[in-house]
């Protein structure tokens, strides 16, 4: 295997074969079917190459929750900044998170009003500057799903072996198969098919997703993040939905195995245990956040009640755009009022959400 | 948010390696993956690799597709 491989997942000869299959089998189904992309990685690939564009009139993609700055509510950011008043420590964020409005203010008009905001690439990179201010507090917020938890818990390891550094976490994990639960059961979205998240999946494998085939019936399949992971992944789920006959299909075996990472799910339960989430848009899922156990219980700093859902700004659709219900272009600011350089929700700031992908790629997908 | 890089491993010290990304080296944390060895393919997400990458599963994606050409499908 030569690195060089990537570009064969986006040959444009397999690309337009995979394309015309799809359209071929999907002349043999008798209704329209809709397929939710979970991850975000995945909205901003399919924007990205345009793949909408190769698919028949009765396949249609929607958006789902899997972008995770997009679905921190506004409590989480206010907490933050919060810390940082009462405590004068830094604080330390992916960059994505940087700009999502809280009830008041992002971190960024936080940092403006003279908050010590840093943005870092990796937790361990939180640590770090722990490391090098010794005696000042620095929080790291905790924000992603299970692709990042394992590599907070395993900074958080690392930390209880430098008693110098003050290093603290905010969690806000998130864990996605309830999440998918909780969206599967609703009237409101009717999904027919799941093109479910590669990265999440390198970690916690296909099992946790067999009741949606099982119990739901409905077309799952795990899948990469290149044009032809990304198109296999659909003629997947079309043909399972024509012999209605569903499983978990991987289409990503070069990164998930059927169990996952073994070591990055025990590492994370060493560290995490699991607790209600709250997921702007969605609301509480019981089952769906992950929080610092009480034996790293100096490491952790408490974030809001998950119960909690005191509303964002109330002219935002994000929470519909995240369920499927509501396509980006549809909310009447989306171009108008809410631009990527202006965001109004976090669904136009994040790099992956629905909303920011469909502002950069319309042209093409259209 | 969850985007992960494939990338090779280039040195491995015990629990650190080092990935050569376009000519810059560059850490990585390798704890969380099972054995890793100079020479493989991991994804790196947040500093570390998070899991290998299975050369043969990678080949049989595409190796479907050299078939087909050769075929003339
Ligand atoms: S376009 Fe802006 S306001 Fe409308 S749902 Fe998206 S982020 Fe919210």
């Amino acid at each position: 295997m030569s690195f060089e491989y990537l570009d064969n997942y986006r040959n444009p000869a397999q690309v337009a074969e995979l394309g015309r299959k799809i359209n071929d089998l999907a002349g043999g189904l008798d209704r329209r079917i809709r397929l939710m992309e979970v991850c975000g990685g995945h909205t901003m690939a399919i924007h990205r190459f345009g793949l909408p564009s190769l698919l028949p009139a009765n396949i249609e993609l929607i958006s789902g929750p899997g972008c995770p700055v997009c679905v921190t509510p506004p409590q989480y950011i206010d907490a933050a900044i919060e810390w940082g008043r009462e405590s004068g420590g830094i604080l330390t964020s992916f960059g994505d998170l940087y700009r999502v409005p809280g009830s008041e203010m992002s971190l960024e008009d936080a940092a403006a009003l003279g908050l010590d905001v840093r943005i870092v690439y990796s937790p361990l990179d939180a640590l770090r500057i722990a490391e090098q201010e010794a005696g000042e507090e620095v929080l790291f917020l905790g924000v992603g799903f299970e692709t990042t938890a394992p590599t907070v818990a395993a900074t958080l390891e690392i930390a209880s072996q430098k008693p110098g550094a003050l290093f603290r976490v905010m969690s806000a994990h998130k864990t996605m198969p309830r999440a998918l639960r909780a969206l599967v059961g609703v009237e409101e979205v009717s999904i027919d098919g799941f093109i479910l998240p590669g990265h999440v999946s390198t970690i916690i494998g296909t099992g946790p997703y067999d009741f949606l085939a099982d119990e739901f019936d409905v077309a799952c399949c795990v899948t990469g993040f290149e044009p032809v992971d990304i198109l296999n992944g659909i003629l997947s789920l079309t043909e399972q939905c024509c012999k209605t006959s569903f499983f978990v299909d991987n289409q990503y075996g070069r990164a998930v195995r059927e169990t996952g990472n073994e070591k990055a799910k025990k590492l994370m339960m060493r560290v995490f245990e699991t607790c209600a989430g709250n997921w702007r848009g969605i609301g509480c899922i019981e089952g769906s956040g992950l929080e610092i156990r009480d034996s790293w219980a100096d490491y952790r700093v408490p974030g809001p009640d998950p119960h909690d859902q005191t509303a964002g700004d109330p002219k935002c659709r994000c929470g519909e755009v995240l369920r499927g219900v509501l396509k980006p272009p549809e909310c009447p600011l989306f171009a108008k009022g809410c631009h990527p350089e202006k965001p109004v929700g976090p669904c136009m700031v994040s790099s992956e959400g629905a909303c920011a992908a469909y502002y950069k790629y319309q042209k093409l997908s259209d | 948010m969850c985007l992960a890089v494939p990338v090779q491993l280039v040195e491995v010290n015990e629990e650190m390696g080092v990935v050569d990304i376009s000519g810059t080296r560059r850490d990585v944390d390798l704890r969380i993956v099972e054995d890793p060895q100079p020479g493989d393919y991991v994804l790196l997400h947040a500093g570390f690799a998070i899991q290998k990458i299975d050369p043969e599963e990678a080949e049989k994606t595409l190796r479907i597709w050299d078939e087909m050409a050769d075929l003339g499908i």
